[in-house]
């Protein structure tokens, strides 16, 4: 079967690719655009790691269709830095020791960015929720949650 | 926000202790970072393994002209491809694997042992064609009989998985295979002596599931094998030496051939410490002449990776009616899985560590069932028995009425304690751990109403072993180091720490790298604790190089005998008035004048490092639980620990914070569950239910600092010790909850409803 000719935004940027009907969005953007910091942890939406942002929506990216691409803006990890400068969460991250092995962390780092732009002043609780689809083995989530406190009260000026 | 972080400072050091952000920190927020499946090869093919669809069979045949027939298929691999390996046995992390058991686990031979046993590999163009080529290989299976369970794969009837397999370590040798592997005996002292001096005594019977290690990263690798007989190999390990060990055995290459690097490493606990994938991509691209890259789908490496032992511990203990424990005894049989080689050894030697007892005896028992083989899994062998172990102690405590924090103060090992398992321990933290918890604020809170409360201590011992480290100075005083043990959670952090204050400079002047096989000597894998001690203990030592050949460099600058220089903060200083009067040579200013002064500055070492030093540790959890439901929710948790010193605490706590995290799972929810046809029902996250963020409240820390006399800073190691208490801690707070205690894990809601239900209705006359 021909390939499909999918016309997207990734990052800001306009990118067209061609891709086999039944790949992943995630298998798109890893094997065909390279972008390999979006990470398959189970391809079954389980786990988070490939978490990107298509149209302004968290998603699983091993759970869409690279076809289904078509006409979105998707954002990655690979775009969340502006130029040279880290954006609050990734600073604080950092400066908390939120990650261990760092394999979740893209993941994690595009979901709470998604739950800060939908929520300033998330409480603790509603952080542990909102990040209940993303799995870390390693950290016990602890510096995680503090970290994406720490950012929302920084982001709103505290 | 204050950190959450009582760490207490002995001596004084200027980096060792502090909280810099990791230097591989930014590629791992920006998706900069490579793990094992982010290399893309030129003229890479993909790599498929067929995998077993029975628990126990004989293969008969393997057919593969038809998957070999299929265009964009380069070829395919079967049993007939690897040499048979005679036994021999070589250490994996704390435990041992033998030669001839691996090369049957990375492909099957005579039988398929458990549902997953790799069968065959293609590597073709795409992962379509691989996939497609797959479903064209027909395998003639027997299916034999299959045994999951421990107890009843020691039954005299039940199904042999391997049948030259005759029980080690009893006398005299049995003369009929069995599945019984080995049975191991640790004794002190008279156990019935000891028994007789107790005014009571509780002996209980536990089992646990087997868990898996739950890393996020499945198993990647891509291989480059060329004409001439090299090899390179990228993968995700916790070892690239060990790795480099096994794959060229599996091959046939001479190690030199073979160079290894390690990937970025999404989580290991043990369970990377071995190989799968790796030597059959060697092979497919051995045979194809091209780069192969092969992954694991989540689905194999539930299958086929090794999860910890299932097992079933029977345990007494005996003590006074003062609260003196007078004697311990434990029967330990632990699944290995479908090849020997569980952890039941470490299993024995550590289920009464904690305590200074007279008389301990434990047998363990090693035993092979149709499942994957198992692998470490932080502190492996550990969590099972102290399971068992503190469960006892702590109904005793309620039985004499005794607070359990004071009961185990009382009998708590200390320094000049001679252990069970047969070392005196030195100067060891376990006391201070258990004053910590005594004196903590959680300790002291008042439960709700409905809560319980649990404590439980434990041990692991920590490694060191053969380690390389080099540091390079460049020509503007900066330096390159390079260490051999995968960074598999900061610890090129603690690394750079340790020979910033060796040295002298800034932590910031310091770039880590973890270099391949060729780059450095022989360095055993990241386990076993050891990283952050005897990577460590080599980066000091290569620094005391440096420093050696520096001062040497000052004294022909300054032309005074090199006994009359000094290095004392970052730089060189003649040492006392007597020595002359000279403007003292820094780092930087010795590495510009280098190349006028007789040449560059390597420091190096090489060890085998001795001495490291036992941790303990003692979690306290408060439980709340759902009669309605049967959940049990944790509502606070504090882990105490002794790290002897904590080169970067905030690694340190995450440690701590993730081990008992991962022991939270253990005792609540993580098992396998099989169908009859002994075939994996729930192989994804889905299904197998690790914690997520939800489930958990904030992880307390309090780091407790005995130091380590063998390590210059105190190091001891810190990173398995946290998963051993948790599963006890929970189920006698659970106890205390309900007073029901549970000796099986996990904890799970249907069976604690169950055990409510069956406490409600009353037992019929
Ligand atoms: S890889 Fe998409 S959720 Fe796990
Ligand atoms: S840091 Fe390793 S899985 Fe989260």
């Amino acid at each position: 079967m021909a390939k499909a000719h999918v016309t997207t935004t990734v990052n800001g940027d306009a990118v067209e690719f061609l891709c086999d009907a039944e790949q992943t969005l995630l298998d798109v953007l890893r094997d065909e655009l390279y972008l390999t910091g979006s990470k398959e942890g189970c391809a079954s939406g389980d786990c988070g790691a490939c978490s990107v942002i298509a149209d302004g929506r968290l998603v699983c990216a091993c759970l869409m269709l690279g076809v289904e691409a078509e006409g979105l803006a998707i954002e990655t990890i690979e775009g969340m830095a502006d130029g040279d400068q880290l954006h609050p969460l990734q600073t604080k991250f950092l400066e908390h020791a939120a990650l261990q092995c760092g394999v979740c962390t893209p993941g994690f780092l595009v979901a709470a960015k998604s739950l800060l732009e939908r929520n300033p002043d998330p409480t603790e609780i509603e952080v542990r929720y909102w990040l209940a689809g993303n799995l870390c083995r390693c950290t016990g989530y602890d510096k995680i949650v503090r970290a994406v406190l720490d950012t929302a009260e920084e982001m709103r000026g505290g | 926000m204050a950190a959450n972080s009582h760490g207490k400072t002995n001596g004084s050091t200027r980096w060792v202790g502090t909280r810099p952000v990791r230097p591989d920190g930014v590629d791992k927020v920006t998706g900069r970072a490579r793990f094992g499946a982010d290399v893309h090869l030129p003229n890479m093919l993909v790599g498929k393994v067929l995998r077993s669809p029975h628990a126990h069979a004989r293969i008969h045949s393997i057919d593969t002209s038809a998957a070999l027939a299929l265009p964009g298929v380069k070829t395919v691999v079967t049993r007939d491809d690897f040499n048979d390996l005679p036994s021999e046995f070589v250490p994996a992390g704390e435990m041992l694997i033998n030669y001839r058991d691996v090369v049957r686990n990375v492909m099957a031979r005579e039988k398929a042992l458990f549902e997953g046993h790799p069968v065959a590999a293609v590597a073709a163009v795409s992962e379509k064609v691989a996939r497609e080529a797959l479903a064209r290989i027909k395998v003639d299976y027997e299916v034999l009989p299959h045994v999951l369970d421990v107890v009843e794969a020691m039954a005299p009837e039940a199904p042999l998985l391997h049948e030259d397999l005759i029980t080690a370590g009893v006398e005299p040798a049995p003369t009929t295979p069995s599945n019984v592997a080995k049975v191991v005996e640790f004794k002190l002292g008279d156990v019935e002596a000891g028994f007789a001096e107790a005014d009571i005594v509780i002996e209980r019977e536990f089992s646990t599931q087997p868990v898996h290690q739950g890393y996020i990263e499945p198993h990647a690798c891509i291989a480059n094998y060329s004409e001439d007989g090299q090899a390179e190999l990228w993968c995700t390990t916790q070892g690239h030496f060990v790795v480099r060990g096994h794959c060229a055995k599996l091959l046939g290459m001479d190690v030199s051939k073979l160079r290894v690097t390690a990937s970025e490493i999404g989580g290991g606990f043990g369970g990377k410490t071995v190989v799968y994938l790796e030597p059959v991509a060697l092979m497919l691209s051995r045979k194809s002449g091209q780069p192969v890259k092969m992954t694991m789908s989540r689905e194999e490496v539930f299958q086929a990776s090794g999860p910890a032992a299932g097992t079933r511990v029977w345990a007494k203990v005996g003590m006074t009616n003062a609260g003196r424990i007078t004697a311990g005894e434990a029967v330990l049989k632990y699944q290995a899985g479908a090849f020997q080689g569980s952890p039941v050894q470490p299993g024995c030697m550590c289920a009464f560590a904690p305590y200074d007892l007279a008389h301990v005896k434990v047998v363990g028992y090693d035993v092979v069932v149709n499942r994957p083989k198992v692998a470490a899994y932080r502190a492996p062998g550990a969590p099972q028995s102290e399971f068992a172990v503190e469960s006892i102690i702590d109904e005793l405590a309620k039985r004499i009425g005794m607070d359990p924090v004071e009961l185990r103060l009382k009998n708590a090992a200390k320094e000049g304690t001679k252990a069970a398992y047969g070392p005196t321990f030195g100067p060891v933290g376990l006391v201070e751990t258990l004053e910590e918890a005594k004196a903590h604020d959680h300790y002291r809170t008042p439960l709700k109403p409905g809560q319980g409360r649990g404590v439980a201590s434990g041990f692991w011992f920590n490694i060191g072993g053969e380690t390389c480290a080099t540091l390079n100075l460049g020509e503007d005083g900066t330096i390159a180091l390079v260490a051999g043990t995968p960074d598999i959670g900061g610890s090129r952090a603690s690394l750079c720490l340790q020979a910033a204050e060796t040295l002298g400079v800034d932590v910031e002047r310091i770039r880590p790298l973890i270099g391949d096989t060729s780059t450095l000597g022989y360095t055993f894998l990241t386990g076993g604790s050891r990283t952050a001690f005897a990577s460590g203990m080599a980066v000091i030592e290569a620094a005391r190089d440096m420093i050696r050949q520096l001062c040497e460099r000052a004294a022909k600058i300054w032309d005074i005998p090199v006994d009359a220089v000094e290095w004392i903060d970052g730089e060189a200083r003649p040492a006392g008035s007597n020595a002359g009067e000279f403007e003292p040579l820094s780092l930087a200013d010795l590495a510009r004048l280098a190349g006028k002064s007789g040449g560059p500055f390597v420091g190096r070492a090489q060890i085998n490092a001795q001495g490291a030093g036992p941790s303990f540790g003692t979690h306290i959890v408060d439980v709340d639980v759902d009669r309605e439901t049967g959940r049990v929710t944790i509502e606070r948790y504090t882990v105490i620990q002794d790290a002897g010193k904590a080169v970067h605490p905030s690694y340190v706590e995450g440690q701590l914070q993730g081990g008992a995290v991962q022991g939270i799972g253990w005792a609540l929810n993580e098992e396998y569950i099989y169908d009859d046809k002994g075939r994996l029902q729930n192989p994804g996250f889905l299904d197998y239910r690790i914690p997520v963020c939800s489930d958990v409240p904030m992880i307390d820390t309090v780091i407790v600092e005995v130091p380590n006399p063998t390590h210059p800073y105190g190091v001891r190691g810190v990173g398995e010790t946290p998963i051993v208490p948790p599963m006890a801690a929970i189920a006698n707070a659970v106890e205390g909850a309900l007073g029901l205690r549970f000796t099986d894990l996990p904890m799970s809601p249907p069976r604690v409803l169950k055990a409510l239900g069956d406490a409600r209705v009353p037992k019929a006359a």
